[in-house]
């Protein structure tokens, strides 16, 4: 008995007995509710939600407004005014940045009216010619980092424009523009108040938590709902979505600044402004910059999904050409994404790392030589490029950008590779694809259906009490009971099934990949690298290579879900491997053990709790992935709430269900945190 | 030293007591300190009843061991931390009685300090680090930079200045840290363990310098330590701490001579005397009609400084002061004794 209470495995495997003794014995005909909850008044949810939502917007603190225009006075709601300024504002940024880009009429148009353009031919804001575009890349990378990263900006912005997509790319570029700075504002705001008071932060930690792990796609139901459709309701959800990442570093790092720095700051006779702005969030800079780093990467992932709901740019062009199955116009689009992301990503670090030199006692056009450059360069492409457009009016002018008709492509030389690889591989990959889908995932498939309610919740409250006590039982086995109240848990088994199908690969895979590379430390660079680079592509972007090898099938979302859920596992790995005290190896080695014994006695070991983070990552960055796949169809939860997106009433079935994949990953998250801390204590690394 | 000017730092009552009900134990006492049942209640004593004072340009270093309470007693005068009993005057003002804005005039104005881990900005060179206090007191960029230039000059770091603290060895950093803390020339000078985290040689070097910064600054200074050699070779007083409580405070001589407790007995063990004590302390008085040796020594010096010269002397060696008087005289009898004989076994002068 003493060696079953002492030993947790010994436990685990009686908690399967039992599972599957449930299994076997609750019979789906008359099992009732211990096979699946039936009906409800929970099932109401959704509309009580819808109601709710709509409520707050049509009902809720009915106020008078003026209508200048029309000279009437309207009823409205806060709710209403509230988001119709809100958009305005949001929308009015978007399009002043666009024009600024490509030119335009509305920006002139909000502060006058359409009549006074029509009269008035010269009162638009004229475009950017590209060329200048490309030269302030060019001038901005090399002010930033030197030539690498005047190179890359540079000749990343000219690869756009001369690949013909100019226009979406600016449309993109003046969403991010707006996204960024608003979500890494709100963030850092939120976060300093965090910070500072502490009952804010336990409120706002549970809503940070379910923020994480909500889909992408739930998000913009209600966003659609509350500000419309279009550049402004995209860029709302984006920042939504990219802020929670910011707020948590934010914290994190403010909470890491040692208690010695603010009080040199305070010795050195700081007020608290100072003592925030000068002393905490520089000291705390690192972790910031990573949170702007991913508000940029989400951005930039959102920027595909926002094109749902009417964002314009790449990610609409994204959409369109996968859904007409233009793999090579996809695979183009695609990198002008990644380009950009990456671009953005290597300026904004730069900058941060950007140093002042005070005594530099240099003249003025040496002190500004690269905003002269550009000013000299804008000035003159844009008399080159307006006298072009004087001279031939029918013509198109390439000085302002490169229609997608007349720009190059390689669209036809990836579509023939495609074309190739279908014909030439078609029978094995079909094969494959048949052995894979009839001998592996039909099974696995029916055996997660065939899980009753009652073995499952006993299941998870026996893993949470294994783990972590009766708190996290009861906090794994609430989410998951939410799950089977509600009517969606077939498909939920679906989603899980989704997920443990691509956990497993993508973890043996970044497992062992990781290990291998943590050998040698030039491989763990180079390793770390390749984790860097693939996390700047947006999700969305890594269903391209894979509907044009395997088609549109349900194996083809598995494999692009474990190509991304690779990354943070291989990542974790190396981390924690890297990360065991040297001085560990080195007792190891005085013990005389070799290579093997190292790795799976010392190392495998300390860097587990490590390790598991890395798997937990795994299986929110599948969850994710998942429900993007509902885009290339998947019958899970994902699929439900692509159908919620287009109905009129999907507004609260779409945020249950949403609510339902991010509780599937936060009852994971607090199973495998809870364990990996207990780890560290024991381990001593906490 | 004058002990009629007023004090510059001067506790009094000083009690800083970590625990969630100190506070409500105080008040019901009414303010009176019971250290009884403030333990009982599960409270922690950090500062116990620490009263002193700290005069002009006089370095007072607080020796104790870890969790003695000496960095809680400095964060308590530099008010890092609330004090929870007693009172605090800096040059007379009522310091726990001042509001934020106060405070922080204070410190721009009146205090800097050093800390044992360097605590630099890891974001800013060494120049920027120095220029921090300027800037927050709202001087120009211009300004800053050419004051905190100076700083970097005075502390030896001349070519360093846009280095950032990553690339400088611990020794360095500290410099950086100590010119920060003396860039707005404050009167008031806090250092916590200052060069704890540098190795010995260095320490040692660091601790050269700073004699020497002091020697040229005259600064008032509260030095925190727990390294009791270092005590002795800085200090013009010692408070040594244990357990919140000053056991005494005193110059190191008459710590070294006459420990008040059995406490402070085990640190003074084994000093050798003829390293801590000037020939003041052990000088006699001077005989007129005496035969005198040509050879004088300041009553200042060492022991161990004139130690040789004073036994090569057949004759005694007057003792002069900084004006060349003769004040006393030292002879091979007593240098023997000093050197050579029983702790404690004789007699020593104040």
């Amino acid at each position: 008995m003493q060696y079953f209470t002492e030993h947790k495995w010994m436990q685990f495997v009686a908690l399967l007995v039992v599972f599957f003794a449930l299994v076997m014995a609750i019979d789906p005909a008359t099992g009732g509710n211990l096979w699946r909850l039936q009906e409800t008044r929970f099932w109401l949810l959704p509309d009580v939600v819808n109601d709710g939502l709509k409520f707050l917007i049509n009902d809720f603190w009915v106020v008078e407004t003026y209508d200048a225009e029309l000279d009437i006075t309207e009823q409205s709601t806060m709710m209403k005014e509230f988001t119709r300024d809100l958009s305005g504002v949001v929308l009015f940024s978007i399009n002043l940045i666009r024009e600024l880009l490509l030119g335009g009429v509305k920006t002139v148009v909000a502060f006058t009216s359409w009549d006074f353009i029509s009269e008035n031919e010269w009162a638009r804001i004229p475009a950017l010619p590209w060329p200048a575009v490309a030269a302030g890349a060019f001038l901005t990378g090399q002010y930033l980092g030197g030539r690498n990263l005047s190179l890359l900006a540079g000749i990343s912005t000219i690869y756009i424009a001369v690949f013909g997509q100019w226009t979406p790319a600016m449309q993109t570029l003046s969403f991010v523009l707006v996204a960024v700075p608003l979500s890494v504002l709100l963030g850092l705001t939120l976060g300093i108040i965090a910070f500072r008071n502490k009952t804010f932060e336990a409120a706002l930690a549970p809503l940070l938590n379910v923020a994480q792990t909500m889909p992408h796609f739930s998000y913009l139901i209600p966003v659609v709902v509350f500000f419309g459709i279009g550049d402004h309701a995209g860029a709302i959800s984006t920042v939504i979505f990219a802020t929670p990442p910011m707020i948590r570093l934010t914290i994190l790092g403010l909470k890491k600044v040692s208690p010695e720095v603010v009080e040199a700051g305070m010795m050195s006779g700081c007020n608290s402004r100072q003592l925030m702005f000068k002393v905490l969030i520089p000291t705390a800079r690192h972790d910031i910059l990573i949170g702007v780093n991913q508000v940029i990467m989400q951005c930039l992932a959102m920027a595909v999904i926002a094109s749902f709901i009417g964002a314009k740019g790449l990610g609409y062009d994204l959409l369109v050409s996968l859904n007409m199955l233009r793999i090579g116009q996809a695979l183009e689009l695609g990198l002008s994404i990644v380009l950009i992301a990456v671009v953005l990503d290597r300026l904004s670090l730069a900058w941060a790392k950007k140093q002042v030199d005070y005594f530099a006692d240099v003249p003025f056009h040496l002190r500004h030589k690269y905003s002269l450059a550009f000013v000299g360069i804008l000035t003159f492409t844009s008399v080159i490029a307006y006298v072009a457009s004087m001279a031939f009016p029918d013509k198109a002018n390439y000085f302002y950008f490169i229609h997608e008709s007349q720009g190059l492509t390689t669209e036809k030389f990836w579509d023939s590779i495609v074309d190739w690889i279908i014909t030439n591989t078609y029978d094995s990959v079909q094969s494959f694809n048949v052995f894979m889908i009839t001998s592996i995932l039909m099974p696995m498939k029916e055996a997660y259906l065939s899980m009753p309610v009652a073995a499952t919740l006993f299941l998870v409250a026996g893993t949470g009490y294994i783990v972590g006590g009766l708190r996290s039982a009861i906090v794994a086995t609430a989410f998951i009971a939410f799950i089977a109240l509600t009517p969606w848990w077939d498909r939920a088994l679906i989603t899980a099934y989704m997920t443990t199908f691509a956990v497993i690969i993508s973890v043996t895979i970044g497992c062992s990949v990781g290990i291998l590379c943590s050998r040698s430390p030039k491989a763990t660079k180079f390793i770390l690298l390749v984790c860097d680079t693939f996390q700047t592509f947006p999700s969305f972007v890594y269903l391209i290579p894979v509907i044009m090898l395997f088609g549109v099938s349900d194996l083809s979302v598995l494999i692009a879900v474990i190509v991304y859920a690779t990354i943070p596992a291989t990542r974790y790995t190396v981390e924690g491997l890297s990360n065991v005290p040297k001085s560990l190896q080195e007792a190891g080695s005085m013990s005389g053990v070799n290579r093997t014994q190292r790795l799976l006695k010392i190392e495998l070991p300390l860097a587990f709790p490590h390790i598991m983070l890395g798997i937990n990552q795994t299986v929110i960055f599948s969850l994710f992935m998942i429900i993007i796949g509902a885009f290339i169809g998947t019958d899970d939860l994902g699929q439900l709430i692509m159908q919620s997106l287009s109905e009129a009433n999907g507004m609260g079935q779409g945020i249950v269900l949403g609510l339902c994949v991010a509780f599937i990953g936060l009852a994971v998250d607090h199973l495998i945190h809870t364990w990996a801390e207990q780890r560290k204590k024991v381990l001593g690394l906490a | 030293m004058s002990t009629s000017a007023q004090p510059v730092i001067k506790c009094e009552s000083v009690y800083k007591i970590f625990g969630a009900n100190a506070v409500k134990i105080l008040e019901q006492s009414g303010g009176k300190v019971d250290t009884a049942s403030l333990l009982e209640a599960g409270c922690v004593i950090g500062v116990n009843n620490a009263s002193f004072e700290v005069h002009k340009g006089e370095m007072l270093v607080i020796m104790g061991l870890s969790g003695s309470g000496k960095s809680t007693l400095l964060r308590c005068i530099s008010r890092l931390i609330d004090t929870t009993a007693g009172d605090i005057f800096i040059d007379g003002e009522d310091l726990l009685a001042m509001n934020a804005k106060e405070l922080i005039n204070i410190r721009r104005n009146k205090m800097g300090m050093v800390f044992q881990s360097f605590a630099l900005l890891p974001h800013k060179t060494v120049l920027e680090n120095i220029a921090l206090p300027l800037q927050a007191k709202g001087i120009s960029t211009r300004d800053s930079m050419a004051r905190a230039m100076d700083m970097v000059n005075l502390v030896e770091l001349t070519n360093c200045e846009n280095d950032f603290p990553r690339q400088l060895s611990g020794g360095q950093q500290q410099r950086v840290g100590i010119a920060r803390s003396l860039a707005v020339e404050p009167e008031i000078w806090f250092l916590d363990e200052p060069f704890s985290a540098l190795d010995p040689l260095i320490r040692r070097e660091m601790q050269d310098e700073f004699l020497r910064l002091q020697s040229v600054l005259h600064k008032t200074i509260l030095f925190v330590t727990h390294d009791f050699d270092e005590a002795l070779r800085l200090a013009d007083r010692i408070a040594i701490m244990k357990d919140g409580v000053i056991e005494q405070i005193d110059t190191p001589a008459n710590i070294v001579l006459k420990p008040a407790t059995e406490y402070v007995a085990k640190f003074t063990r084994g000093v050798p005397r003829e390293r801590v004590l000037s020939c003041k302390a052990i000088m006699e008085e001077y005989d007129a009609t005496a035969t005198m040796s040509d050879v004088t020594v300041s009553a200042n010096a060492i022991i161990e400084t004139v130690a040789g010269s004073v036994l090569t002397e057949q004759n005694p060696v007057a003792v002069i002061d900084a004006e060349g008087n003769i004040v006393g005289a030292l002879n091979r009898n007593i240098m023997i004794d000093v050197l050579f004989g029983e702790t404690n076994s004789m007699p020593v002068n104040n």
